[in-house]
């Protein structure tokens, strides 16, 4: 009974994924505060590995959950060094308006 | 039958969840709430992991991920002291712009999924097979014999960003911030 509580199709999954995935990118595009924009790219990342998972239990693998573990420490290591670069850019321009960070424009 | 329905309810009370709490993260005006609005869409999804079979990696999503990376996100809002930022338009096309071209993203990601999929394809709900220490003693053998080489790249790549953040904050001596 345990085994056969039903089941989810992997449309489903993979559909919020797709969804997760837009969204993120939406909130790179329109959004101008640098922390935002990081916290999508963190939201796509997750799409992804919502997707990995569900391929991983699709297809009875386990590859599938090692990748979203190496992908979780990637991103791990991302945060670190891009929330350090903020903390930097605050610093030197006292804001953190992406649209404001253009000194190399001629 | 009864206790399938129940899965698939509770399947899309977490999307409607998932999906919810995203769009909080896009619209929210003041960061420590989009901040907050990340958490419980990391949360939701540790519990898809859950429906997935896959229970180390919702642990996983659960400390790494809402735990201590969002714990960094929340200290940099606080230290920062930068939760609202002005409205300026600077490229009032660009809101409506993005909007469309996302539109035509997710029209193509839904397009090639359902082109290649069987869309018929039901995954059965995690078994007792799935969620005993053994299916994790397979998780933790493959880890450290089939992706030994990986794992310790990840290792060195942990120290190079631990080293890259003090770097890059550290202060330079006789330079006033």
């Amino acid at each position: 009974m345990i085994g056969n509580l039903g089941g989810i199709p992997l449309s489903g999954f993979l559909t919020v994924s797709a969804i997760l995935f837009t969204m993120g990118a939406l909130g790179v595009l329109i959004r101008r505060n640098a922390i935002i924009i990081f916290m999508s790219v963190e939201l796509m990342l997750n799409a992804a590995n919502l997707a990995f998972v569900a391929f991983a239990r699709s297809y009875n693998v386990l590859s599938g959950q090692l990748f979203v573990f190496f992908v979780m420490t990637v991103s791990a290591a991302e945060v670190a060094v891009g929330l350090a670069l903020i903390v930097a850019i605050f610093r030197s321009k006292h804001s953190i308006d992406v649209d404001q960070m253009s000194s190399l424009k001629g | 039958m009864v206790l399938m329905n129940l899965t698939l309810i509770l399947f899309y009370v977490l999307a409607v969840a998932a999906v919810g709490t995203a769009a909080g993260l896009l619209l929210s005006r003041n960061t420590v709430y989009a901040a907050l609005f990340l958490v419980l869409n990391f949360a939701t999804v540790a519990i898809f992991y859950l429906l997935l079979g896959a229970p180390f990696i919702a642990l996983v999503q659960v400390t790494v991920y809402a735990g201590a990376i969002m714990v960094l996100f929340l200290f940099v809002i606080m230290l920062l002291g930068a939760e609202k930022l002005p409205l300026s338009k600077v490229l009032p096309w660009q809101g409506p712009l993005a909007i469309g071209l996302a539109a035509v993203l997710l029209v193509e990601a839904g397009f090639l999924l359902f082109q290649r999929l069987n869309s018929t394809s039901i995954l059965a709900a995690p078994g007792a097979d799935l969620n005993t220490t053994a299916a994790l003693q397979t998780l933790g053998k493959a880890l450290f014999s089939l992706y030994l080489l990986p794992f310790e790249v990840t290792s060195i790549l942990l120290l190079v960003a631990m080293v890259g953040a003090i770097v890059l904050t550290k202060q330079v001596k006789g330079e006033q911030a």
